[in-house]
């Protein structure tokens, strides 16, 4: 960990800051040690661990079933996707199958949560460029998937709604007219996001060639998500390596080429879209049926091995490698998360920008912390 | 025809006293309204209710904070330079107090008209950017000194097109007297005459009020509080009020210089004036709530590529104009 005292002992030229872990633009715990001259930025440190909680450890000392709920903690924002990516990385260990209906509950309530992500992304990140309006108007929208999947779920935040073998408890009527109105609603929305938000020309200005990745560092850091496919390069799990039921549905991979700041917006609007058309298509073809496997076993052991499982979370590439000893403890469960590896490809367009876009790059990225730490 | 109420006062030893009392008070009820009205317009662009609790509409809201900034104990950290930290709220208040008896309320209300009274507007006005500076040079705190530094590199910047943006003006009344460019605007606004003067005046005023989207200096996002991140209690109150009045005496300005100060139908002098200043404000308040914030080098690069060449060119303009007709 970079001390501070003993940079500033080494070189009295330069002016070191903390930014961070309490700053209004660290989203969380994250500390950035930032080395100035004047306002640009040399260089940039990262500190983190300020919100480690040791989930990788709690995996290795409990059974499969007990960590469930501590998954949709690790990111508080798609807790839901987090939460169905553990179970379903489970099932593919234990080799249960999921009822289609409960495939399909899923993926609605996990693009909902994409969704609900992307738009707490919008309105944070123009709170960093100083936009304070916008913020309001994500989060009311924001709260209706909120209340959409309190009804099913019984929480609005750390959704432990996936069982192994389906969901916890089955959609009624109301939640899909709910869903099917509020995909009309945000439609609408979207434009005049787009309009006031993405079409502002102070917008365009603070986040147009700020913070753009350049090429090397997609096989260097292992770049994923919005960050990678504003590059260019159209990746995305739920199509390089499908899962659940979406090789059924028809989406396209929303990808920019500039790689900036403003390129990583639109790809996150785009996606909302997208997002949305996934929801439409499955509330048209929800098929009835239940909502769990008939049979999955009292104590999950699953045969000894080494498993991975990724899903595309709102961050990017999301992956759990359990490695199974045969017992119902697994022997080493290894979480790699999305804004770790985002934000270590960060310091290395951060030099030579200037303090007010360090907060531009570091809000483009949509980091979550405690997703970093685990 | 009385146009000089300090004339008025002058008889008495109580002028000077009373003349300040009567402006910290209007400018202390001022403030405090100000942040009232600014939180419930911000609710309304945000769609929420802002303050309710407090007295109808939440009026008493503001009072309560008062009350509330009142009864903090001043701290005074330790790491500071305690001369210049104590000196900064009031050296960036106190111009403010005595800029506001310059303004023409209406044809007969003028507290002190005075010959020179622009030159000493912008002059005095431009005081509060050294308070800022020693609040942040003072405070020995990072973040307030880099938003001291941007606010004193800003400040300077758009003072030039502030200024070149009155200066048309002046020409036009031939005076620097605020009563006199206010009387001369008898049939029409100078809006009308000027419109690029008052739009650089009014983005200008923006800026050198520090109000978004020109706050850089205080940008929480970036610098927490900025320049006075280590004040607390009725010293950050002091700030607060010099920056809701520093908006009333550029408005107050604005109000002078391009909408024709007390003039307008049916009403009585001094409303009409008050009626435009707070129209300004509320546009100033409306451009807050709306834009994003600029960054350090395209705010300076707009004021010098933009601002300054566009009110240059304004002024050549409105001279070869006069010089013709």
């Amino acid at each position: 960990m970079t001390d501070t005292i003993e940079l500033v002992a080494q070189d009295r030229d330069t002016y070191y800051m903390n930014m961070g872990p309490q700053h209004p633009s660290t989203h969380g715990v994250l500390r950035l040690v930032l080395h100035l001259d004047g306002e640009t930025i040399i260089e940039v440190d990262p500190v983190i661990g300020y919100g480690h909680r040791a989930h990788e450890k709690m995996a290795e000392n409990r059974d499969y079933t007990q960590f469930l709920p501590n998954t949709s903690r690790i990111d508080y924002l798609s807790g839901m996707i987090y939460n169905l990516a553990y179970c379903q990385a489970v099932e593919k260990m234990l080799e249960i199958d999921v009822p289609e209906r409960a495939q399909y509950i899923r993926m609605i309530a996990g693009e909902l949560n994409r969704i609900s992500s992307h738009l707490l992304w919008l309105g944070t990140y123009l709170l960093d460029l100083g936009g304070i309006t916008p913020f309001l108007y994500g989060f009311d929208d924001r709260e209706k998937i909120l209340d959409i999947l309190d009804r099913i779920t019984g929480s609005r935040l750390t959704y432990s709604y996936g069982r192994f073998g389906g969901v916890v408890m089955d959609v009624d009527d109301i939640f899909l007219r709910q869903t099917a109105d509020f995909v009309a609603y945000f439609r609408e929305r979207l434009t005049l996001f787009d309009e006031l938000v993405i079409g502002n020309v102070i917008f365009q200005e603070r986040t147009q060639s700020v913070g753009a990745f350049p090429e090397r560092i997609i096989e260097q850091y292992g770049l994923s998500g919005p960050c990678l496919r504003a590059m260019g390069v159209a990746r995305d799990v739920r199509k390089e390596e499908p899962y659940g039921i979406y090789p059924q549905f028809e989406f396209s991979v929303p990808t920019r080429s500039e790689g900036d700041c403003f390129a990583r917006s639109l790809v996150r609007m785009d996606e909302m879209r997208e997002s949305l058309h996934l929801i439409e298509q499955a509330l048209r073809d929800i098929p009835d049926g239940p909502f769990m496997a008939a049979k999955v076993p009292k104590r999950l052991r699953p045969p000894a091995g080494e498993y991975c499982f990724a899903v595309e979370s709102a961050r990017g590439r999301y992956q759990h490698i359990i490695v199974s000893d045969g017992s119902d403890v697994p022997l080493r469960h290894k979480l790699t998360t999305p804004s770790f590896v985002n934000i270590s490809a960060m310091c290395e367009v951060m030099p030579g920008t200037m303090l007010s876009d360090a907060v531009a790059i570091l809000g483009s990225i949509d980091i979550v912390v405690p997703e970093i730490d685990r | 025809m009385e146009r000089n109420l300090a004339a008025i006062l002058e008889s008495s030893w109580l002028a000077i006293p009373a003349a300040v009392a009567i402006i910290m008070a209007y400018l202390t009820v001022n403030a405090m309204m100000l942040i009232w009205l600014e939180r419930k317009l911000s609710a309304r662009i945000q769609r929420r209710l802002g303050p309710t609790e407090h007295g109808p509409l939440g009026l008493l809201q503001s009072v309560a904070d008062m009350g509330k900034l009142i009864s903090k104990e001043l701290l005074t950290p330790d790491h500071v330079n305690r001369p210049l930290y104590l000196a900064a709220p009031v050296l960036v208040f106190m111009p403010v107090v005595a800029l506001c008896s310059l303004f023409p309320l209406s044809s007969e209300w003028v507290f002190h008209d005075f010959d020179a009274a622009l030159v000493l507007l912008l002059a005095i006005g431009s005081i509060n950017i050294v308070g800022i500076f020693i609040a942040g040079w003072g405070s020995n705190n990072k973040y307030a000194l880099l938003g001291a530094v941007r606010s004193v590199a800003q400040n300077i910047s758009y003072e030039i097109p502030l200024i070149l943006s009155v200066i048309p003006i002046v020409l036009m009344t031939g005076s620097l007297s605020l009563y006199d460019i206010a009387a001369a605007q008898t049939t029409y606004p100078f809006l009308l005459v000027q419109p690029i003067a008052a739009i650089v005046f009014i983005i200008a005023a923006t800026a050198e009020t520090n109000r978004a989207p020109f706050d850089i200096p205080e940008a929480e996002s970036e610098l927490v509080a900025g320049f006075h991140t280590e004040y607390s209690g009725m010293r950050f109150a002091l700030f607060f009020f010099a920056e809701y009045s520093n908006m009333i005496i550029m408005c107050a300005l604005a109000t002078v210089l391009f909408l024709g100060g007390w003039r307008g139908p049916f009403l009585p002098g001094f409303v009409w004036f008050f009626i435009k200043v707070y129209a300004l404000i509320v546009l100033m308040m409306w451009f807050r709530w709306t834009f994003p914030r600029l960054r350090f080098d395209q705010l300076m690069s707009f004021a010098w590529i933009v601002l300054v060449p566009l009110s240059i060119i304004n002024l050549l303009l409105t001279t070869v104009v006069m010089k013709l007709f």
